[in-house]
């Protein structure tokens, strides 16, 4: 059975150099998939407009489309000629959460993500995607600097 | 259609001559002119929908969203007892598909209904209520809202089950698509009838009611703070605001707000619980009052009867269960079953009336704002037919003083909150007026932006004038919307019953499962 490397990646630089890692990491072990995840923050139980609520299924789509054209199309594909073996979904909900219940899913020995961009009041309040990641993922984490 | 054409253009003439006169209102000399042009030109209307019925001073209207509320309590078998653990279920995403994830959530469309129900209705009109019908109308309002529960549920679950969902995925629902659609389906008549008079009055209760009416009880509560300047001040700048936020898309506005007012909604309620713990060797008494008056009435005028018409009329004007404006923003929930919307929709006159409307009047009751008879034990009813208060406040006033008693700096927290609400509920209601206009005059975005346009222009005038026999047209308008939507349940929740009964015993057969324990 192949290992399976799950990776964060959210369009940024730091998310680029998260692949990088991963695609090396791809060669040492040799059958390897990785997944690439792209996540859009969101949350079930966020207030909205009764404006926002009709138009959300197409700003959903909209969103979907356009994480899958800018980031996850252009990065498989540029893979996919480097020989890699890899796969890509975007989904919604809570970053840290996500990335950890599709490693869990897909059975993934690993989850690589950059370190967080977040700065600022925020993140020193609510913490980082990634230090979420790293405390309640339940499989290892490798984090990119 | 050709029937829909016909109304649709009497509806704009009578449109222009309502905005038209709204206009001239502003100018200052000539208010009462329009006030009694316009009075007596839609007194009848107004007459009609508050009539009193023969012989009582119970408006037939309430009597009307009561018998509904009866009628779907029965007919569904008390489903707003039933099921509240499962609405709570549907609220907490358990039996949320995860692979619908950034749609709209339930907990959402409940979120935004709220945001357009609670309000002043909440604050001033509980205080008017507990006022005229004395602590006794708590009870039946409270009785009222448990009922109205059954009628929201209905109204929600056909919103979702009739919306129209465009090719590029946006939805449009409410009253006027399911009575249309409904009616059709079942080879009833006159469908698409009342669903174009709904759409007339849900305009005009949106520019009434929702709009108007708000501004011009945001400014009042402004100058009581800040001191008296004119009103077209605060209308100008709640209208750019308003614009900016349904014309502009300002969602950062928008936002906040939505933020902002459930936030004040919770603190409202946490400070009167706090009120409520700290005179806990009153709440006895106060429950004591609460259903002695609701029987015997405890000297207010009209005796029970006065309390439970009191009582009545501020559930359902509260909540607005029948009405059908919350239907309109459960409908744009995404979920595979539309009865789920009306499980969790149920919950809204719950959180609306048996919680909010009830810590208001307790909060009054327990701080000892409503004055008795200390031989008696009666209420001291004064001329006007209200309980003399402790300090001689009514209304909004009435709740601030209330509130004030504990906290001396609650009345500032209130007085944002108020504002809050009115421009929340504004907000709420730009969309339903919105919906219905489109389903009159077609979807489209010039069509949208001319009602935008004259909603923010009805801002100022609301906030400006004071044009009592306007704002009384224009609630009579939103109830007019009950009178035809509980028709259209009537005929259609046969519907409802059918899908009902297939979704309870899937959910007892396991075939619905739960993706969260």
């Amino acid at each position: 059975m192949s290992t399976k490397l799950i990776v964060g990646l959210d369009g940024s630089e730091p998310g680029e150099r998260a692949l990088t890692y991963a695609k090396h990491l791809s060669k040492l072990i040799g059958d390897c998939v990785i997944e690439l995840v792209y996540v859009i923050e969101w949350s079930p139980y966020s207030f909205q407009t009764a404006e926002e609520n009709a138009m959300r299924h197409k700003r959903r789509e909209q969103e979907i489309k356009l994480a899958s054209e800018r980031v996850i199309t252009p990065a498989l594909e540029a893979m996919k000629t480097e020989g890699f073996t890899a796969g890509g979904r975007v989904l919604h909900g809570d970053a840290a959460e996500l990335l950890n219940s599709v490693a869990v899913k897909e059975k993934a020995q690993q989850i690589i993500v950059a370190r967080s961009t977040e700065s600022g009041l925020a993140a020193k309040l609510f913490g980082s995607v990634t230090a979420k990641l790293v405390m309640s993922a339940s499989v290892p984490v490798t984090v990119v600097n | 259609m050709h029937i829909k054409k016909i109304i649709s253009s009497a509806f704009i003439s009578l449109f222009l001559c309502f905005s038209s006169a709204s206009a001239l209102a502003e100018e200052g000399s000539i208010d009462q002119t329009v006030n009694e042009v316009f009075a007596s030109a839609t007194g009848w209307f107004v007459n009609l929908i508050f009539a009193p019925l023969p012989g009582t001073t119970f408006p037939w209207i309430v009597l009307w969203l009561v018998t509904g509320a009866t009628v779907f309590t029965v007919y569904f078998g008390f489903i707003q007892f039933r099921a509240v653990r499962h609405s709570v279920e549907l609220i907490k995403g358990d039996y949320s598909d995860p692979d619908d994830a950034g749609e709209v959530s339930h907990f959402q469309a409940l979120a935004t209904a709220l945001s357009g129900t609670v309000g002043l209705g909440n604050i001033a009109g509980v205080a008017v209520a507990v006022s005229i019908g004395g602590p006794g109308a708590t009870f039946w309002m409270i009785l009222a809202g448990l009922m109205g529960m059954a009628s929201k549920f209905t109204e929600c679950s056909l919103a979702v089950k009739y919306r129209n969902e465009y090719a590029d995925g946006t939805v449009s629902g409410g009253p006027m698509y399911y009575i249309s659609k409904g009616f059709k389906e079942k080879g009833l008549p006159g469908g698409g009838i009342l669903a174009v008079l709904f759409s007339i009055f849900c305009i005009l209760g949106a520019l009434g009611g929702g709009n108007m009416f708000q501004a011009n009880q945001a400014h009042a509560q402004i100058s009581s703070i800040v001191g008296d300047y004119p009103g077209w001040i605060t209308g100008v700048i709640f209208a750019i605001i308003v614009f900016a936020v349904i014309v502009g898309g300002i969602k950062s506005i928008a936002n906040v707000t939505e933020k902002v007012v459930p936030l004040m909604g919770i603190l409202y309620v946490l400070a009167s619980l706090v009120i409520i713990l700290m005179n806990l060797d009153k709440v006895g008494w106060a429950f004591g009052q609460i259903f002695e008056g609701a029987f015997t009435g405890l000297g207010i005028a009209g005796g029970f009867v006065g309390a439970l018409i009191q009582g009545f009329k501020r559930a359902a004007f509260s909540n607005e269960a029948g009405v059908g404006s919350a239907a309109i923003a459960h409908s744009a929930v995404r979920t595979k079953e539309p009865i789920t919307e009306g499980f969790v929709s149920l919950l809204e006159p719950f959180i609306d009336t048996v919680v909010i409307c009830t810590m208001t009047a307790l909060v009054i009751i327990i701080t000892g704002q409503l004055t008795t008879d200390p031989t008696t034990g009666l209420y001291l009813v004064g001329e006007s037919g209200r309980i003399i208060t402790a300090d001689g406040s009514s209304g909004v006033a009435l709740t601030s003083a209330a509130f004030g008693s504990a906290f001396s700096w609650f009345p500032y927290v209130l007085a944002v909150a108020v504002v809050l609400f009115a421009f929340s509920t504004m907000i709420s209601w730009s969309y339903y007026g919105l919906k219905a206009w489109t389903y009159l005059f077609g979807e489209g975005k010039t069509t949208e932006l001319v009602f935008k346009v004259i909603f923010c222009l009805f801002v100022i005038i609301g906030a400006a004038a004071n044009l009592g026999p306007v704002i009384d047209f224009s609630d009579a308008s939103i109830f007019a919307m009950a009178v035809v939507n509980i028709i259209g349940l009537y005929f259609l929740m046969s519907v409802v019953k059918v899908d009902l009964k297939s979704y309870l015993s899937r959910l007892k057969s396991g075939e619905i499962k739960k993706f969260k324990n």
